[in-house]
């Protein structure tokens, strides 16, 4: 990758003529002059790349993200409204309470909530998400969302997203009729791998949740969580059926393993291999916010953040996350001035 | 409000205290675990512990090893012991 393929860099000057490698060849003409995402026999091919081809994978990445999404950033804010305690055994998840976690339950207050969204937006984030560790919102996780969506929206510029589990029709309903313009609900995984990681709900459950944010009109945020165990096959597996959703947004997490959860002692991927995927996710959907997410700082480091950055990814979560920190806003949004990559701005996210 | 060391990152500072003494270090912020005696804590045993106190806030009390109620926000944390106080970012 050369220094030369940064965010305001104009794709027509960076081309490499020849990848050097024959599916890059084939998702250069596929991907960036057609716009079609690779198939998951081809998105396959692109997690087994040798080290050597990485760089060449991705400029690819980058271009096509210029291409089909243009040179902006889209940042954004996640806060958690309810900690811990969650009747669900995500096997990577802290804020299971089935698991001997240090996490401890706990409510966040709407004056905290509202400061924490005007932080969030002084930092030139235009998306803010109220996340719940639930199985699925009650009446008053609702009226919480509710209350806090009203007071955010009187004092504080920004869009709102909510992840609140898994929701019936008419939760959906009100989300959307309450201004909420995006919904995050991860598959976290591929679909013959998700057994491995979930055994209280199944993945029917978690797209039919996106089926009806969608339906409703809402953006759906669809993420996944890679490095927990899965072979590359099912990496490209859960690529595929990303994209076959079609959701707006794609946040990519890499494995944190928290103490006393079931994935502990899972190692923490490379960083090749992480730079890999993110390559892979973006030749599988051209058009898609693909953000970074959690466990960026440990599977990547700085070096690879930049890398990532310019090599498909066009978002970032800036700042914590919801029970770990992330790098300092500054740190990335320095990094943002010096790739010459423009924060997406509120009104072209509306 | 008063700056104390904590085990965890060192913008970490602590609020109201309850009027009680500051709190030591005689636990680990990250595992519970007491410090072993080391020179100085955190000792050896717990450098890793302290490795990943830079990467998230402390979920036991340094003093008293409760478990902490913790609040993560985007530009901060905060940690709270029933009996020791606030610790915050």
């Amino acid at each position: 990758m050369t220094t030369q393929a940064s965010g305001t860099t104009n794709d027509d000057r960076t081309t490499t003529n020849g990848t050097g490698h024959p599916i890059l060849e084939t998702a250069r003409q596929q991907v960036l002059e057609d716009g079609i995402g690779l198939t998951q026999a081809q998105l396959e091919e692109v997690l087994r790349l040798p080290d050597e081809a990485l760089p060449a994978a991705l400029e690819l990445a980058h271009l096509v993200r210029l291409r089909h999404c243009g040179e902006d950033v889209e940042v954004e804010g996640i806060i958690s409204i309810k900690t811990g305690g969650c009747p669900e055994d995500c096997h990577f998840c802290s804020q299971s309470g089935l698991f001997d976690s240090p996490v401890r339950g706990v409510w966040l207050d709407i004056p905290e909530l509202v400061k924490a969204a005007k932080e969030t937006a002084a930092t030139g984030a235009t998306e803010f998400c109220i996340v719940a560790a639930v199985r699925g919102p009650d009446i008053k996780l609702m009226n919480q969302i509710k209350f806090a969506i009203d007071r955010i929206r009187e004092e504080v510029d920004i869009n709102i997203a909510c992840s609140l589990g898994m929701l019936t029709q008419r939760q959906v309903d009100q989300l959307a009729s309450w201004g909420v313009h995006r919904y995050n609900h991860n598959l976290e995984t591929a679909r013959s791998y998700f057994p491995q990681v979930v055994t209280t709900h199944s993945y029917e459950e978690r797209l039919e949740t996106c089926a009806m944010v969608k339906d409703a009109g809402m953006e759906l945020c669809c993420g996944a969580l890679i490095g927990m165990g899965e072979s590359l096959e099912q990496r490209a597996e859960l690529a595929a059926q990303l994209a076959a959703l079609e959701p707006h947004e794609v946040p990519l997490n890499f494995l944190n393993p928290r103490p006393g959860t079931p994935l502990e002692n899972q190692g923490i991927m490379d960083g090749k291999d992480a730079l890999r995927a993110i390559a892979a996710f973006r030749l599988a959907m051209p058009r898609t916010v693909l953000r970074y997410a959690g466990g960026r700082e440990l599977t990547l480091g700085d070096l690879g953040t930049r890398e990532g950055l310019l090599g498909g990814i066009n978002a970032v979560i800036v700042g914590n996350y919801l029970t770990t920190l992330g790098r300092p806003a500054t740190a990335d949004l320095n990094l943002l001035v010096d790739l010459n990559m423009p924060i997406k701005e509120l009104q072209k996210t509306l | 409000m008063s700056a104390v060391s904590t085990g965890s990152t060192p913008e970490a500072t602590i609020g109201s205290t309850a009027g009680g003494p500051l709190p030591t270090e005689d636990f680990c912020g990250h595992c519970g675990e007491a410090y072993d005696g080391g020179e100085c804590p955190p000792s050896y045993a717990h450098q890793r512990c302290r490795e990943r106190l830079a990467m998230e806030p402390p979920r036991y009390c340094a003093a008293c090893r409760r478990r902490m109620k913790v609040q993560v926000t985007p530009l901060g944390w905060t940690a709270e012991c029933s009996r020791h106080g606030v610790l915050a970012s």
